[in-house]
């Protein structure tokens, strides 16, 4: 599957299904810090991601002020 | 995972909530959450005229598609900060934003301001940090812009995860004053000030996305560039990681902070602010941080020889 990493622009490809939690672990990406979507849908932990899979992982985390 | 509500198949998992939600239901669970937000906090009525301050962020513009959906009377505040393409993409996204929903919208850039004040020029300029000199410029306008326009609210899009890493922060070091200060309501404490409202300060970060993801906003994914290695950022990440040890915990700091520590801290801050020298904005000093900040760039720009502004 294809899983591209916004905003670091980055795009990793990986092999074989798991869950998204799983993925998420994988890739160091604590659950509630970014969405997981999948054509235009958002994907909970427990769903399952193919390697036929394009997949956007999209930071929800913002900010800066002192 | 099914919906909590409806049973539905699952779009979305707070675990902080300990409930998972299909879109409409999760849309529905949003709006719910900023209602009674303003509503138990009082923070302002159906006739009131709001000016929200937008970045062009998920945060801004989803609170402003939500109050503009439940009937608010509302204007959208956009301050150009000069930080090169990403003020620009930021600009656009908001234009774009007010255009398709049909709301006005005021700009201000800080490029065209006292001669030029994009961040970047007065972060080198006064040596402090982008986002110390970011804040106080945004501060100033939008209370320039409030009152200028004869706006009664000034509505800012920090949501629980700003509050937690602001309280987090103010904790560590023990700022009373601000400590005192930290309130989903600020009531006016000086003719030249509006009353502040923060209607998401319950609302995570990842909600307000999720609800700009499902509403189809188009807002700047792209962080600041100035903001790496923020320590509002260092926070955030250590918030992250308690919250994932034990789902809720954010919530909790803010409430619960809200309920028993804030008013102690309130009751001490009884510093009114005078007006400034120099502008007439509030100021705890002679002249407010923003004059103070200007006057610094206005001394850097100055010609060996020529006589600094006063």
């Amino acid at each position: 599957m294809r899983v591209h990493l916004r905003p670091q622009q980055r795009t990793v490809e990986l092999a074989g299904r798991r869950r998204v939690a799983a993925l998420l672990a994988e890739l160091g990406i604590l659950p509630g810090t970014a969405m997981v979507i999948r054509d235009d849908v958002l994907l909970t932990g427990g769903e399952v991601v193919e390697d036929a899979d394009e997949i956007e992982i999209r930071a929800v985390i913002s900010g800066g002020a002192a | 995972m099914r919906c909590t509500r409806c049973r539905a198949k699952a779009e979305v998992e707070l675990r902080a909530h300990n409930a998972g939600f299909c879109r409409p239901c999760f849309l529905f669970f949003f709006t719910r959450q900023v209602e009674r937000a303003i509503a138990h906090e009082g923070m302002f009525e159906k006739g009131d005229r709001l000016l929200v301050a937008v970045s062009g962020g998920k945060d801004s513009l989803a609170l402003w598609d939500v109050l503009a959906d439940l009937g608010y009377d509302t204007t959208g505040l956009y301050v150009g900060l000069g930080i090169g393409t990403y003020s620009d993409v930021s600009h656009e996204k908001v234009v774009a934003f007010a255009t398709r929903r049909g709301l006005p919208l005021r700009v201000v850039s800080l490029s065209a301001e006292e001669g030029g004040l994009a961040v970047p020029t007065v972060a080198a300029a006064t040596r402090r940090v982008p986002c110390s000199a970011c804040g106080t410029m945004k501060r100033h306008f939008f209370d320039k812009a409030a009152i200028d326009g004869g706006f009664d609210v000034l509505v800012t899009g920090h949501n629980l995860d700003d509050e937690a890493a602001r309280l987090m922060g103010n904790v560590l070091r023990w700022q009373k004053d601000h400590l005192a200060r930290q309130r989903p309501v600020l009531p006016p404490t000086h003719p030249r000030f509006v009353r502040k409202v923060k209607p998401l300060y319950l609302v995570s970060e990842y909600e307000t996305a999720v609800y700009a993801f499902m509403r189809g906003i188009d807002y700047v994914v792209e962080e600041c560039p100035n903001a790496a290695g923020a320590t509002q950022l260092v926070y955030k990440e250590a918030l992250n990681r308690l919250e994932n040890a034990s789902p809720g915990t954010k919530l909790a700091f803010v409430k619960e902070f809200l309920r028993t520590a804030q008013p102690a801290f309130a009751e001490v801050d009884r510093q009114e602010p005078n007006a400034c020298e120099r502008c007439g904005m509030p100021a705890y000093g002679t002249i407010c941080g923003f004059c103070s900040l200007v006057r610094t760039v206005e001394r850097r720009r100055a010609p060996a020889g020529a006589a600094a502004p006063a």
